[in-house]
């Protein structure tokens, strides 16, 4: 009986300490555990030119603009606080449009534009048949798109 | 000889439930099918591509409940040496590597046309990747072994160590950015999503669940017929043995 309860403790003492371990190490590379950066965050760290970073938000309402030459588009990613323009040209996702969140990759030029080389659209957790959305739009409670 | 009493009480007790979980698996994958293609809406904004979540979350839900029951299987063989705790284990492992195999495939069909990209690097994806090469390092060591309990102790001290991976796996995307969206059933506050899509849902992790109860009791039956065949087949080459000399 003694064994057994010895071996209970030793399993139990084991597997908080590797939960704890797990829990510093994921503390420390947090960082780099992130798969994008707000513009809030980008703003509040050192970011040089041409470093390869991920940004994500919402694309801003009304910032949407295409060039004469149709692929390439200008927009802002925002995350209501701070926003950021993002120049991106090639396919977008059937999920991009204004108020979508998004997450742009690629880097910050040095006037301040991201330069994007991919744009991938986030799917927020709501999900609802199409008429429940434009009743929830029409009752003013929510914005489409705009997660919560 | 309690060591045989349990399996016997085992084989007795599981051909009685048997049955009744293949019913209710087949009964809740007919109608969480038809829920979850014919009579449920589309989204409003991934339009049709949203019946893939009728798959994809149920297989994710029970890819990291097997590895919970693994696990605790896994600790009550090495802590109380159970002779069927250990054999439990092993039978769960495919089924759970399975489970992973298909929310990562179903994940990358749905990321495509609503990402943009089949896969990406983000903490939820690649904490479900490491999962799914928990599964398969917790087979491999299995059978690394000549002896079983050896055999044993090594796989269920990985699946004790792998047991970190589950609270990343859920609260990768509330404690860092990931493509990946939070969850929409399992949250505080409430489930954001439409009752007409929730009940398919439910119907097919139903289905799921008892799918897994079923396949593991064969499995389970399984291993013990292997382990009492080679018990007789050893037996009768001593006695063939003894009868020539």
């Amino acid at each position: 009986m003694t064994r057994k309860r010895r071996r209970l403790y030793m399993v139990a003492a084991g597997v908080t300490m590797l939960g704890i371990a797990a829990a510093l190490v994921l503390n420390a590379f947090q960082d780099n555990l992130v798969f994008f950066f707000s513009p809030s965050e980008l703003a509040a760290r050192e970011i040089t030119a041409g470093q390869r970073i991920r940004v994500g938000g919402l694309v801003e309402e009304g910032s949407i603009e295409r060039q004469a030459d149709s692929h390439t588009v200008r927009f802002t990613v925002t995350d209501t606080a701070r926003s950021v323009r993002v120049v991106y040209s090639g396919m977008l996702p059937d999920l991009f449009r204004e108020g979508q969140g998004v997450v742009v990759q690629g880097s910050l030029g040095p006037d301040g534009v991201f330069s994007a080389e991919e744009v991938l659209a986030k799917h927020d957790e709501n999900y609802m048949p199409p008429e429940v959305a434009d009743a929830l739009q029409k009752a003013g409670h929510w914005q489409k798109g705009g997660g919560t | 000889m309690h060591r045989f009493a349990n399996p016997s009480r085992f084989l007795r007790l599981s051909a009685a439930i048997l049955p009744w979980s293949t019913a209710a698996c087949v009964c809740l994958l007919v109608v969480g099918l038809y829920f979850a293609l014919v009579a449920s809406p589309p989204d409003y904004q991934q339009s049709e591509t949203v019946r893939i979540m009728y798959v994809h979350v149920p297989a994710a839900w029970m890819a990291m409940g097997t590895y919970a029951f693994l696990a605790l299987a896994s600790a009550t063989g090495l802590i109380w040496k159970h002779p069927l705790a250990d054999l439990t284990a092993k039978a769960a492992a495919p089924i759970g590597a399975s489970f992973t195999f298909i929310a990562l495939a179903t994940g990358a069909l749905w990321g495509q046309p609503t990402w943009g990209t089949w896969w990406v690097w983000d903490a939820r994806l690649t904490s479900v990747l490491i999962l799914l090469f928990l599964y398969l390092g917790y087979m491999a060591l299995w059978n690394a072994f000549d002896d079983e309990t050896r055999a044993a102790r090594a796989a269920a001290i990985l699946a004790l160590v792998g047991i970190v991976n589950l609270p990343i796996i859920k609260f990768s995307v509330e404690w860092w950015n990931t493509l990946h969206q939070p969850a929409s059933v399992l949250r505080i506050g409430g489930p954001t999503i439409d009752p007409s899509m929730l009940l398919p849902l439910l119907l097919m992790a139903g289905a799921f669940l008892f799918y897994f109860v079923t396949i593991l009791l064969l499995r389970i039956r399984l291993e013990l017929a292997g382990r009492k065949l080679r018990t007789v087949q050893f037996n009768r080459a001593r006695a063939s043995l003894r009868g020539t000399t």
